[in-house]
C-alpha cells in the first residue's frame, strides 16, 4: 500500500481551477519529486495534501481518507508540509519555532525527545535558539524551517520549493540533509522543485505536472533521459 | 507667589497612573483582539459594562467582591469566546471593514441591551479598597489608586506568563504572526482567534471592574474610557502589547497634568486633549512608539 495516494484530485481557488484531476502515488521510503513549470499546480497538489485549498477527488495517506479533513487533523496524520516561503514565524525565536514543530505532539515532551536529533543534523540552531527567526539568513531560514517540519517526526515531509534564492552550496547541503534523512531514518519525501536536475538527483521518482495535471512520470534516470523533460526543464 | 507643590504634583502622577491602567488593561484588550483578527473591536468597551453590570448583580445577589470578580471574568471570557464563534466567525474571511461595522453593530446592541436590562438610572458599585490614603513621604496616594493599578499589573504579567510560558499561549502568538504556517503546525486557528477574543473580554471586565468605583457604573460607563484605550493603544503602536500599556499609563499621567496645570485644559478638555494626542501620533509616527511599520508589497 502506498503511503500517500492522490486519485483524480482537483483544486480551484475561487472559480479558477488550479488542479484538473491530478493521479500520484508516494511509497514508503521514497524521495518523490513533483516538476513542472510556473503555475502547473505543483504547490496547489502540496496543498491539496495538507487541506489548505478546497479540493475534491481522493486522498489516501496509508490507505485512509483525508481529502475531507482540515489541516490540523491532516498534521495529526503524520504530515509536515514546508510551505512555499518557509513558512516561518518571523518574530518569534529560533526554538519557539522549534517548539511549534513539536505542537502536533505535545511540544515539551517531543522537542526535549528530538532536539538532540535535530542539533546533530543543525548544530547551528542550539547555538542560535533565542535569536530571532527573521532575521536568519535565508539558507538557515530553509534549514529551520526543514527542522521545524521534523521536531513532529512525520511519516511524510513535503518539501515545496526548498531551492527558491538560496546559494547552490545551501542548495546541496540542504539535499544532501533530506537524502540521508531518507536514508538512514527511511523518511519518506515529496518534493516540489523548479530546480529539475538537483532534485532528480535526490529523488527515485518524479512527476512532471503541466496545467494542473501529470504529464509525464517515471524514474528519475528515466526522466533524464527524456527528451521533452530534458529540453523544457533542465535545459540542455 | 507659590512655591511648586511637589507633594501634589506625585499625587497628580500616581492617580494618573491608576487611570491610565485602567486605560492600559482596555487597550491591551483592543491589541489582543487587533493582532489576531486586525480589526479593533469598538465593542470591547460595551462588553466590559455589560460584565461590569454581571459583577453588581452578582454582588447585589449577596456574593462578595472577589467571588463576583473571578466569576465576572469567567462570564467575561465565555462570552467573548461566545461573540468571535456566532458573530466573527462568519465573516472572518471577508474584507475588515465588514468585521469592523459588525463590532460597531455590536456596540449598539450591546449598549442598548445594558439600558435595556438594568436601567439607565446610575449604579454604584462598591469598591474593594479602603477609602482612605497612606501618606508616603508626605504625598497622599489613595489605597483605591495603588489597588487599581495593581490589579491592572497582576493581570497583565498573568497574561505575560500565559504567552510567554504556556504552549496555548505560544500557539497564540503564532496565529498572530503567521496564520497559515500555524495551521500547517497542526493549530486549530479559528480556537485561537476565540481564546482571544475571551481573554480580551476578560481583560475588559477587569477595566470595567476596576473604573466602576470612581467613573460609577451606567451603560455609558466605557464610552469615554474606549477612546481612552483607544488613543493609547495607537500611541503604543496597535499591534504591540508592550506599547498598549506603556501607551496607557503615559496618557492617564499626561491628561491628569495637563488637566491640572495647564490652564485652560481643565476637567471638560480632558477628552478632547487625548483626541489631540492620538491625532498627533498618527501624523508624526503612524506605527506608534513601539509599533511596527509594516511595508505591503503590492
Amino acid at each position: 500500500m502506498p503511503l500517500l495516494e492522490l486519485r483524480d484530485v482537483q483544486a480551484r481557488y475561487g472559480q479558477i481551477r488550479a488542479l484538473h484531476g491530478v493521479t500520484l502515488l508516494v511509497e514508503e521510503g521514497e524521495i518523490v519529486a513533483l516538476l513542472g513549470a510556473n503555475g502547473a499546480g505543483k504547490t496547489t497538489t502540496l496543498r491539496a495534501v495538507s487541506g489548505m485549498v478546497r479540493r475534491s477527488g481522493e486522498i489516501l495517506f496509508d490507505g485512509r481518507p483525508i481529502g475531507r479533513r482540515a489541516p490540523d487533523a491532516i498534521v495529526r496524520h503524520g504530515i509536515a508540509h514546508v510551505p512555499e516561503g518557509r513558512g516561518l514565524f518571523a518574530e518569534l525565536s529560533v526554538w519557539e519555532n522549534l517548539r511549534m514543530g513539536a505542537y502536533v505532539r505535545g511540544e515539551r515532551r517531543t522537542l526535549s525527545a528530538e532536539a538532540p536529533r535535530i542539533f546533530s543534523y543543525f548544530p547551528w540552531i542550539e547555538r542560535r535558539r533565542n535569536q530571532q527567526a527573521g532575521t536568519l539568513s535565508g539558507g538557515e531560514q530553509q534549514m529551520l524551517a526543514l527542522a521545524r517540519a521534523l521536531v513532529g517526526r512525520p511519516r511524510l515531509l513535503m518539501l515545496d520549493e526548498p531551492s527558491l534564492g538560496l546559494a547552490p552550496t545551501v542548495v546541496r547541503e540542504l539535499f544532501r540533509i533530506v537524502s540521508e534523512l531518507n536514508a538512514k531514518d527511511g523518511l519518506t519525501v515529496l518534493v516540489v522543485e523548479q530546480n529539475a536536475s538537483i532534485a532528480l538527483e535526490a529523488a527515485m521518482r518524479a512527476y512532471v505536472l503541466e496545467v494542473g495535471k501529470v504529464a509525464i512520470s517515471g524514474e528519475s534516470d528515466e526522466l533524464r533521459r527524456h527528451e521533452g523533460v530534458r529540453k523544457s526543464y533542465l535545459g540542455y | 507667589m507659590l512655591a511648586f507643590a511637589w507633594a501634589e504634583f506625585f499625587q497628580q502622577i500616581t492617580s494618573g497612573l491608576a487611570t491610565g491602567s485602567i486605560y492600559a488593561s482596555l487597550a491591551l484588550a483592543l491589541v489582543l483582539i487587533y493582532r489576531t483578527t486586525h480589526v479593533v473591536n469598538f465593542a470591547q468597551g460595551e462588553m466590559a459594562t455589560f460584565t461590569t453590570y454581571i459583577a453588581w448583580t452578582l454582588m447585589n445577589h449577596g456574593l462578595t467582591y472577589w467571588l463576583a470578580f473571578v466569576l465576572t471574568l469567567l462570564i467575561a471570557f465565555a462570552g467573548g469566546v461566545g461573540v468571535e464563534r456566532a458573530l466573527i466567525r462568519p465573516v472572518e474571511h471577508r474584507p475588515e471593514i465588514v468585521i469592523v461595522i459588525l463590532t460597531i453593530g455590536l456596540l449598539i446592541v450591546i449598549n442598548g441591551l445594558t439600558g435595556w436590562i438594568w436601567g439607565a438610572d446610575v449604579k454604584a458599585v462598591d469598591s474593594p479598597f479602603p477609602n482612605r490614603s497612606v501618606d508616603i513621604a508626605g504625598v497622599f496616594i489613595s489605597i483605591q489608586d495603588i489597588g487599581t493599578f495593581c490589579v491592572c499589573l497582576v493581570s497583565v504579567l498573568v497574561l505575560w506568563a500565559f504567552f510567554r510560558f504556556t504552549t496555548l499561549g505560544l500557539a497564540m502568538r503564532s496565529v498572530a504572526v503567521n496564520a497559515d504556517a500555524s495551521r500547517l503546525m497542526g493549530v486549530r486557528v479559528g480556537w485561537m482567534l476565540a481564546l482571544g477574543w475571551g481573554l480580551a473580554a476578560a481583560l475588559g471586565a477587569i477595566a470595567g471592574l476596576m473604573a466602576a468605583p470612581t467613573a460609577f457604573l451606567d451603560p455609558n460607563m466605557m464610552l469615554v474610557i474606549l477612546v481612552y484605550a483607544f488613543a493609547a493603544a495607537v500611541l503604543g503602536g496597535i499591534d504591540s502589547p508592550v506599547g498598549a500599556i506603556v501607551g496607557g499609563l503615559i496618557l492617564g499621567v499626561a491628561v491628569n497634568l495637563l488637566g491640572r496645570y495647564v490652564g485652560g485644559v481643565g476637567e471638560e478638555l480632558k477628552l478632547p486633549t487625548a483626541l489631540a494626542i492620538l491625532l498627533i501620533v498618527l501624523l508624526v509616527r503612524p506605527a506608534g512608539l513601539f509599533g511596527r511599520v509594516i511595508v505591503r508589497r503590492v
